[in-house]
């Protein structure tokens, strides 16, 4: 896989919060009907427990009824697309790398919640850890979730990583807190 | 004179000297001071001058409803028009500069309008367009340009920062003055999440300015003592200098907050606008005074009576050493204590009302304030400032009856409560007839999602004032004279007197809105705070209705003017917009990219090498790839994988052609048509195995095209199992194309590349080099040609490794023109150019793509509409020009005689137009009418500079019409 | 700037995050429909003051298309609910008549 190159190239910033680079990051995308037994049993056998609505649970993420994202290492995900596309061969399902359409980004520090509040129309205070918030920000799509109070991981498109990069760079620059949620 | 006053001053801070400039003009004042107040220390009494009229104009007001003290404001790229004088804070090193006048503000040529105010009056703009066209355009156009507008526009780019920040809470609180303060200390009670947005750089309102003692403590020390109990609450979040400035659907609110105005600062972004979700919004926005309609009533010196209070108890600033103060209501009075316990005089208290409390009375004159009752001001004299009023019976014509010398007129006509916010969204009104004032009507608040009121209104704003007794004076003295109702000015800032609201009337403009906008009444940047009621007033008068019968014009957001940097937040410079890259966007930059943009994506529009023009670029990259090899950037183009035991059916019914019947491992080239029958979007579709297809869509459809998909298979055939994903971003694809495509890649090793292995419009997957990539034998050029993908994050890599590998074979990047040029050398449609929302496939001779086959397909039945089936519909055809040159791109080909509208008739246009190195002359394509049938004529296209084009109808395909190099 | 409540993913989404998709439960006509109803099908809309039946898809969430009943005039929500749904459900009928009792599923 040395061809493979991340679309931030590991950049990172540091403001009042530090917005980084996560690297290059395994993603699979599975579309199939979440409520279908069938499935629900296809994909045990994978090891991967279905989270409920818009979690995030050992690298498994509800992101539409009928969608899942599995988070994992850049270099397992084909293997682990196989080895679900396999165990949902009888099912109705989708599944397909998508570790290279998306970009992996790491905000982290005491002001995380605030950057994040100039961009996405979210309520970042009543947000639990561990739920992903698909939404917009600034000018394009995204999903963050919270890992705890201070960390939160976005992923967006490839082709706007560095939009994304830049608008939160914009936003973490020191002088411009809030003092909103670090009270 | 106005002058500071050796002590006192509730905010400033006599130790902190700071430096301004007014107009170059070296002056000081204290921190704490407004630009206002620190001017009126200095005995800068005129500050401005009037839109129209250019009349001499002072500070009026203490706060953000002041009509006339309008500045710019900075230098450079912190220079900025039209900020108050009264709400911008003083800080060390301010310029400011007065606005409209010129040469100077003490001499302003200008002025002279002023002698011609009776050729100005209401609506003189649009009177002006009835006279003789020529006079529109040679004397009215000229002398308006030249004074439109107020302050000077910023040459610069602003150099400060913006930004958003969304907030979500309970509770919103607009106005942190004591009912404010106590609607969030309930609410906090509550336990609710609150935030309290205060527009001033301090708590309280106008409470401690009067004295007020609240819950049995001074106003101040309320106010400090609660705000205490609420930073200490978690739940509550207090901003000041942050104004609510709009009230919208659902609990939205807008705060805008100014964090540098006041101290500007290099990292600090000096706007930030609060995009606020409220459950419920409390506004306690407190009231504005109005003023008093009398002859002179705008000359430096008259002042509102709260005003002058402000500036006398906040800033130790008294705008006179003799105020005369003129009122219709008790609340003036509170003015009048203040300038004599400040050791000011007073000479007299002219109150409007036939009759006033005799206590009140026998207190001022306790004080030694003399009270005229039933008293009117005639006139007030000066020129550029007060000198003295001329007064007389309020129920008069205005005979003089004495002359009080005076240098300030502390004027008061009530109150009105700042219903702004709470009529923005729909909250309604109602007269107040005691208290002559407009108030929100607790029945009909403005509704949310829920269709529950979610405004209400505490404090003044709610008209719980405490004016006491008021009668309702609209002009003094009742019978004044056409000159004098000439004389007394109800908007200042757009210079609107009584005598044109009353002219408007007169005129047939009995709406108020129509007579606002006809009078300019309010419509100037303080969006008449102070003149609206007044003028409702006169108007109602002059109607000879009610007040409530004329009704209030709407209030719409913002509550003051907000920055468009505030507006615009973050998205300036690099991240305006969100840039799309592709996977070797990096390296196009590197080796002579000129761009294009597409949709949100930049494609290189061509490779320019050291010396080379655009055009000889795009030259040499078609002329390279005809006759060797060309590297392609396909990336953008959209993939969306669409699978599932009904993905078969589906896509029959998205394209117009079959592709259930399309073999695993083969490529189709389909269309897509909206509901209309108008192509939307093309692309080639390759068949991955018994239930996947890949469909490829133009470079700007590929969200269209996936949300399209998404739309039909969401919204009306739920019950088809088919799932689809837009991996468009998951790959790089790159084009290899020309004669030595794959003599090239067979150096690289891997996959068997050859025309048995895989034929024109096949697929596979392999390797080439250490890549893992699949490849379509799809060819958009005409040539040889393979389209191969690999995940996007090797994209770069294996761009690199196509350019080192083609390096023998003198391997040139190409970019999307050349890309244009070669498919219009074929003949091949391009959606966007031959295609714009009114185009049908059968107008471009596609009728091969059209599936007989089918029932049914999205658009076939628009097809059949008269208008789609009309034999006389433009067809497509290939245009040539007789001496070689290239069409204007969207010339229109002429024909004799003219239309029912007198144009020429028209009978064809052209829709791609480019210069062929392969042939060496232009080339186009155009749709005609009966142009198919009508090939070898040559049609008339006029140019834009007069002289004419002449092309021949020929066939849109001009190279390789047999298709014999592509499929080698 | 309206909120609506995503009846999939139960995000309570604001406007910015929404793409409109006008009127919802039309019936679509295809081939061998009569011109009447394929120009009814394609361009009759009575643009209702009042209740109105609409498309709104959760462009910026989870993706999906769902139907909201809502008052034109005051942008009330009476109800979201699924897109998979040929006519209004029962309880959105209900919620509409107890906020709107002279309203009928017919007007």
């Amino acid at each position: 896989m040395s061809n493979a190159m991340s679309v931030l190239e590991g950049a990172v910033s540091t403001g009042f919060v530090t917005v980084r680079d996560a690297g290059l990051t395994g993603m699979v995308s599975v579309r199939a009907d979440l409520t279908d037994a069938a499935t629900v049993a296809a994909l045990s056998s994978c090891g991967i427990t279905v989270p409920v609505v818009r979690q995030i649970v050992d690298g498994v993420a509800w992101m539409a009824p009928d969608e899942l994202l599995l988070v994992t290492e850049y270099a397992d995900a084909p293997a682990l697309a196989q080895k679900v596309q396999a165990a949902m061969a009888d099912t109705h399902a989708l599944v397909h790398v998508v570790s290279d359409a998306r970009a992996v980004l790491r905000v982290e520090g005491a002001g995380t919640k605030e950057a994040l509040a100039k961009l996405c129309p979210v309520d970042l205070a009543t947000l639990a850890p561990g739920e992903v918030r698909r939404t917009r920000l600034a000018q394009v799509a995204a999903a963050f979730w919270l890992e705890d109070a201070e960390n939160a991981q976005i992923i967006c498109f490839r082709s706007v990583a560095d939009y994304v990069f830049g608008v939160l760079q914009m936003s973490a620059r020191k002088g411009s807190e809030v003092g909103v949620f670090t009270r | 004179m106005s002058f500071r006053l050796p002590s006192g001053g509730r905010l400033i801070d006599r130790t902190s000297e700071l430096k301004f400039t007014f107009n170059g003009r070296i002056m000081r004042g204290f921190a704490g001071d407004t630009l206002a107040s620190a001017l009126l220390a200095r005995d800068q009494m005129l500050m401005g001058r009037s839109f129209k009229y250019h009349r001499p104009r002072g500070v009026v007001a203490s706060g953000a409803e002041e009509p006339n003290a309008l500045m710019n404001i900075g230098e450079g790229g912190r220079f900025e028009p039209n900020q108050r004088a009264t709400t911008a804070e003083l800080f060390d090193g301010m310029a400011a500069r007065s606005q409209n006048h010129w040469p100077s503000l003490e001499f302003d040529v200008g002025a002279i309008n002023a002698k011609f105010a009776r050729f100005l009056p209401a609506g003189f703009y649009y009177k002006t367009f009835l006279y003789p066209r020529h006079f529109w355009k040679y004397v009215f156009e000229p002398i308006i340009r030249q004074s439109a507008g107020l302050g000077a526009a910023p040459k610069e780019a602003d150099a400060d920062t913006y930004e958003h920040f969304y907030a979500f809470c309970d509770v919103l609180v607009v106005g942190g003055g004591i009912a404010g303060l106590m609607a969030a200390r309930d609410a906090a009670a509550d336990g609710k999440r609150v935030i309290v947005l205060e527009q001033n750089g301090h708590w309280g309102g106008r409470a401690p300015v009067d004295g007020a003692v609240v819950e049995g403590k001074p106003a101040d020390e309320w106010v400090s003592v609660t705000l205490q109990a609420l930073e200490a609450n978690d739940n509550v979040t207090l901003r000041d200098r942050c104004m609510g400035a709009g009230v919208y659907d659902h609990g939205y609110v807008l705060g805008y907050e100014r964090i540098t105005d006041h101290a500007p600062a290099n990292d600090v972004p000096r706007h930030r606008l609060w995009r606020i979700r409220a459950g419920h919004v409390v506004t306690a926005t407190g009231a504005l005074e109005r003023p008093l309609s009398f002859a002179g009533n705008d000359l430096p010196g008259v002042m509102l009576a709260s005003a002058v209070r402000d500036y006398v108890v906040n800033h130790a600033v008294a705008p006179g050493k003799r105020t005369v103060v003129v009122t219709n209501n008790d609340d003036a009075y509170r003015t009048a204590e203040v300038m004599v316990n400040a050791g000011l005089s007073v000479p007299a208290i002219i109150d409007a009302r036939p009759s006033v409390d005799e206590a009140l009375i026998s207190k001022f004159s306790d004080l030694g304030v003399e009270v005229k009752v039933a008293s009117a001001i005639a006139k007030v004299k000066g020129k550029d400032r007060v000198t003295g009023v001329a007064i007389c019976a309020q129920d008069s014509n205005g005979s003089v009856s004495t002359t009080i010398e005076c240098d300030a007129v502390a004027m008061s006509g009530g109150w009105s409560p700042v219903v702004h916010l709470w009529s923005h969204c729909g909250g309604k009104l109602t007269w107040d007839e005691d208290q002559a004032m407009f108030r929100p009507d607790p029945n009909r608040p403005p509704t949310n999602q829920t269709g529950e009121g979610f405004v209400s209104v505490v404090g003044w704003a709610n008209g719980e004032i405490d004016q006491g007794d008021i009668a309702p004076v609209w002009i003094m003295p009742q019978g004044a004279s056409i000159e004098t109702r000439n004389k007394m000015w109800l908007d200042f800032q757009n210079d609107v007197k009584v005598s044109d609201v009353q002219l408007a009337a007169q005129e047939g403009f009995e709406s108020v809105e129509h007579a606002k906008r006809y009078t300019t009444l309010g419509m100037a940047t303080d969006q008449g705070k102070l003149s609206n009621i007044n003028g409702l007033a006169v108007l109602a008068d002059a109607l000879d209705t009610g007040i409530p019968q004329v009704g209030t014009t709407t209030f719409r957001p913002p509550y003051t003017p907000i920055s468009m940097g505030a507006i615009a937040g973050e998205a300036r410079g690099e991240i305006f917009q969100p840039l799309r890259r592709t996977p070797m966007h990096a390296w196009h930059e590197k080796n002579g990219a000129h761009w294009e943009p597409v949709g949100h994506w930049r494609r290189p529009y061509c490779f320019q090498q050291p010396g080379e023009s655009v055009e000889d670029a795009v030259n040499r990259e078609i002329t390279n790839t005809r006759t060797s090899l060309g590297l392609l950037d396909a990336s953008t183009l959209g993939k969306i994988v669409v699978k599932g035991p009904d993905a078969g059916k589906f896509l029959d019914m998205l394209y117009t052609n079959m592709m259930s019947n399309l073999k695993p491992g083969k490529c189709r080239y389909g269309l897509m048509c909206s509901e209309n029958g108008f192509l939307m979007d093309d692309g080639v579709v390759a068949r991955i195995d018994e239930d996947t297809w890949l469909c490829h869509t133009t470079t700007g459809g590929a969200d269209r095209i996936h949300a399209w998909m998404e739309d039909w298979l969401q919204c009306e055939w739920w019950d088809w199992k088919v799932w689809t994903l837009n991996l468009t971003e998951q790959f790089a694809q790159v084009a290899v194309v020309g004669p030595n495509a794959r003599t090239m890649l067979e150096t690289l090793g891997g996959m068997d590349l050859s025309a048995q292995a895989l034929p024109f419009m096949g697929w596979a997957d392999g390797k080439i080099g250490d890549f893992n990539v699949r490849v379509y034998r799809i060819s958009f050029s005409g040539e040889l040609s393979y389209e191969i993908s690999v995940p996007a994050s090797e994209g770069l890599a294996f761009w690199e490794a196509l350019m080192e590998a083609g390096e023998p074979f003198g391997i040139t990047p190409y970019g999307t023109e050349a890309l244009h040029v070669m498919r219009a050398e074929k003949g091949f449609i391009m959606i966007g150019d031959e295609t714009d929302g009114t185009v049908i496939p059968q107008d471009l001779g596609l009728n091969w793509a059209l599936s007989k086959k089918k029932e049914d397909f999205l658009g076939n039945r628009a097809h059949s509409r008269s208008h789609m089936a009309d034999p006389t519909r433009w067809k497509l055809v290939g245009l040539e020009t007789v001496d070689g040159s290239v069409l204007p791109d969207g010339a229109y080909a002429v024909a004799d005689g003219h239309n029912e509208n007198g144009q020429r008739n028209m009978i064809g246009r052209v829709t791609s137009t480019y210069y062929s190195p392969t042939l060496d002359r232009g080339i186009a394509m155009g749709l005609v009418l009966h142009g198919p049938d009508r090939m070898g004529e040559v049609l008339a296209f006029p140019r834009v500079d007069g002289t004419v084009a002449y092309a021949r109808i020929v066939s849109p395909v001009f190279y390789d019409p047999e298709g014999e190099k592509q499929n080698v | 700037m309206l909120t609506l409540k995503c009846p999939y993913c139960g995000v309570q989404a604001c406007e910015t995050e929404l793409s409109p998709g006008y009127e919802a439960h039309l019936k679509r006509f295809g081939p061998g429909s009569s011109d009447d109803d394929f120009e009814t099908y394609l361009f009759t809309r009575p643009n209702v003051k009042g209740v109105h039946f609409e498309r709104w898809r959760h462009a910026y969430g989870c993706g999906k298309w769902f139907l909201a009943a809502r008052c034109t005039t005051t942008l009330e929500v009476f109800g979201t609910y699924s897109a998979q749904t040929p006519a209004p459900p029962a309880e959105i009928i209900e919620a509409i008549k107890s906020k709107r009792p002279d309203w009928s599923p017919e007007t």
